[in-house]
């Protein structure tokens, strides 16, 4: 194999269906198909039909990559695939996919971490930029998942500090969308409410921030109980026939997701004596997560990386770049009975 | 040489060659792990004696009727194989290797019916008449109530656990013989996603 092996990557987790190409560390091809529309009038992320769109959108996807890239299938030297976590039935899509790519061309096949791989993706900047230093911490929000990890090695050492208890933080966007009646996805949507409104205007609850939370739940995230006050808060205010402020809400629910987010991540980057941050996931778009995200870094001195937006949503190279990065370290492939693992723990980088 | 992959019900994969010979065979009746075995299964029939990727001239996929997750795991498997040989995809529905082995044992004659569970307390049917090379489809797949489904006594049941993958690659051989087209490529769902639109529940 070359010293920079070329790897096509699959990525079903979700609601994307990703397909990557890199070689070693540069990006060749990020093909995503989005069934997000068709998720739309539910409000939230539909498993049936996200695997259904997953199944319709894989060949278009690989053909594109493949033309993007200007590669053959035959050139591959390995094929990569999210074994977990994610949605049971969306993840069985690209692995059955995966496992039959590698045995029909006959290629080494690798099932990883889609947790590791969004740190991963961050290998794959463009000529000339600084590469990812580690340790690293890394805060990776998303629809599906809020997690906070220790990376001291991408393709042997990483640990969870914390995530969700409850609802992942992009979730809690959805719901409060909804409750504001603005569409789906919540997140943009906020974003832009949220924009000419006051972020003081309610103080809603930042979860498990309190001392007695904090001892068992220092890096665990609680964004269920927000959400219940925001509708409260607007019941209040329908109830009692008043307007309902949404630029106010708005603001005020994106202050309380973004101050809860970055101070658990800052916490932990004071706490351990790292560095560094680095940002994952959808919600890195959230221009108030980035901006806080920055005010914050700074005041601790803490360096802030967040990889450009095509590679923080779910996509296929960044799981491609996480397997060349395994490949280079001299990991052997995977087994190809491994299953679809709908909780694979962050710990286990390589399924 | 074709591959013919089944997971429909367990999982299910061969390679027979263009005169029907079986060249090699897995399969399973397990329901519930059709992602992890459709690897190995692959790996083993590709690599069994006489059998090679390079040599694959078409992939036989069942579509289905079937529990949708595990259904898709085949169907998944059976593209990339066809796009990593560039070769062609030839979808059957997974009811039709039933039938045929129903007719060619000599156990299914005139009209009959290949039923499968469904689950939710349905059953998924189709009604051939019997002929060779290939069975008659008269009513296509479709769900029916389990306590509504009353056989007919002119159409004699024949409810199936596990669907084979020879029987489906034969199917595709007659097919390609006789010339006639195959399925379109998406699975036989039968039930559109079972979401609710419920609006926002009072939390106080
Ligand atoms: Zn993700």
């Amino acid at each position: 194999m070359s010293a920079q092996p070329l790897v096509l990557g699959i990525e079903s987790s979700c609601d994307e269906t990703g397909i990557g190409i890199v070689r070693g560390t540069t990006l060749l091809a990020n093909v995503i198909s989005s069934s997000m529309e068709q998720h739309a009038r539910f409000g939230g992320v539909v498993p049936e039909v996200a695997a259904r769109a997953h199944l319709e959108a894989l060949e278009p996807a690989l053909r594109e990559a493949l033309a993007v890239a200007g590669v053959t299938l035959d050139e591959l030297d390995a094929i990569a695939v999210t074994s977990g976590p994610g949605l049971a039935g969306a993840l069985m899509v690209g692995v059955g996919a995966a496992k039959a790519l590698a045995v029909a061309l006959d290629k080494p096949f690798y099932a990883v971490n889609h947790l590791v791989g969004h740190v991963g993706a961050d290998v794959l900047r463009t000529e000339g930029e600084p590469a990812i230093e580690l340790p690293t911490i890394a805060l990776l929000v998303s629809g599906g998942h809020t997690s906070l990890l220790h990376v001291r090695d991408l393709t042997s050492d990483v640990e969870l500090l914390g995530e969700t208890i409850d609802d992942a933080a992009g979730e809690a966007f959805d719901k409060v969308a909804r409750l504001l009646g603005l569409p789906y996805p919540g997140g943009p949507h906020i974003d832009r409410a949220a924009a000419d409104g006051n972020p003081t205007a309610v103080r809603f609850p930042r979860g498990l921030t309190l001392p007695k939370d904090l001892e068992r739940h220092r890096y665990d995230f609680s964004f269920s109980g927000l959400k219940t006050a925001v509708a409260r808060h607007v019941e209040k205010l329908r109830d009692a026939g008043e307007p309902v402020p949404i630029a106010d809400i708005a603001a005020s629910f994106r202050e309380a997701v973004a101050d809860v987010l970055t101070a658990k991540a800052i916490a932990a980057c004071t706490d351990l004596g790292v560095p560094r941050l680095l940002l994952g996931g959808g919600v890195a778009a959230n221009a108030r997560v980035r901006a806080l995200a920055a005010e914050r870094c700074a005041a601790a001195g803490v360096e802030l990386r967040i990889p450009p937006i095509s590679l923080c949503t779910d996509n296929g190279a960044m799981i491609a770049a996480l397997a060349a990065q395994l490949i280079m370290a001299g990991h052997a492939p995977s087994p190809l009975d491994v299953s679809a693992d709908s909780t694979l723990p962050v710990t286990q980088i390589q399924a | 040489m074709l591959l013919a992959i089944d997971t429909s019900a367990g999982t299910a994969v061969a390679v027979v060659a263009l005169d029907g010979r079986v060249l090699a065979e897995r399969s399973t009746d397990d329901t519930r792990r059709h992602a992890e075995v459709i690897g190995p299964f692959l790996d083993e029939v590709l690599h069994a004696p006489g059998v090679s990727a390079g040599a694959l001239t078409g992939v036989v996929t069942g579509i289905g009727p079937g529990p949708y997750t595990g259904l898709r795991v085949g169907i998944a498997a059976a593209h990339a194989v066809a796009i990593a040989r560039g070769i062609p995809l030839l979808p059957v529905p997974s009811h039709d290797a039933v039938a045929l082995a129903l007719v060619e044992g000599g156990i299914a004659a005139g009209r009959f019916a290949v039923v499968t569970d469904a689950r939710r307390r349905e059953v998924a049917v189709t009604v051939y008449a019997a002929g060779l090379p290939l069975p008659t489809v008269v009513e296509p797949a479709h769900l029916v109530a389990r306590i509504e489904w009353t056989p007919d006594e002119a159409v004699p049941a024949h409810e199936v656990l596990e669907i084979a993958a020879v029987p489906l690659a034969h199917v595709a051989l007659a097919r390609l013989a006789a010339g006639l087209p195959f399925a379109a490529p998406q699975p036989l769902y039968l039930r559109a996603p079972d979401v609710t639109l419920s609006a926002p529940k009072r939390v106080s």
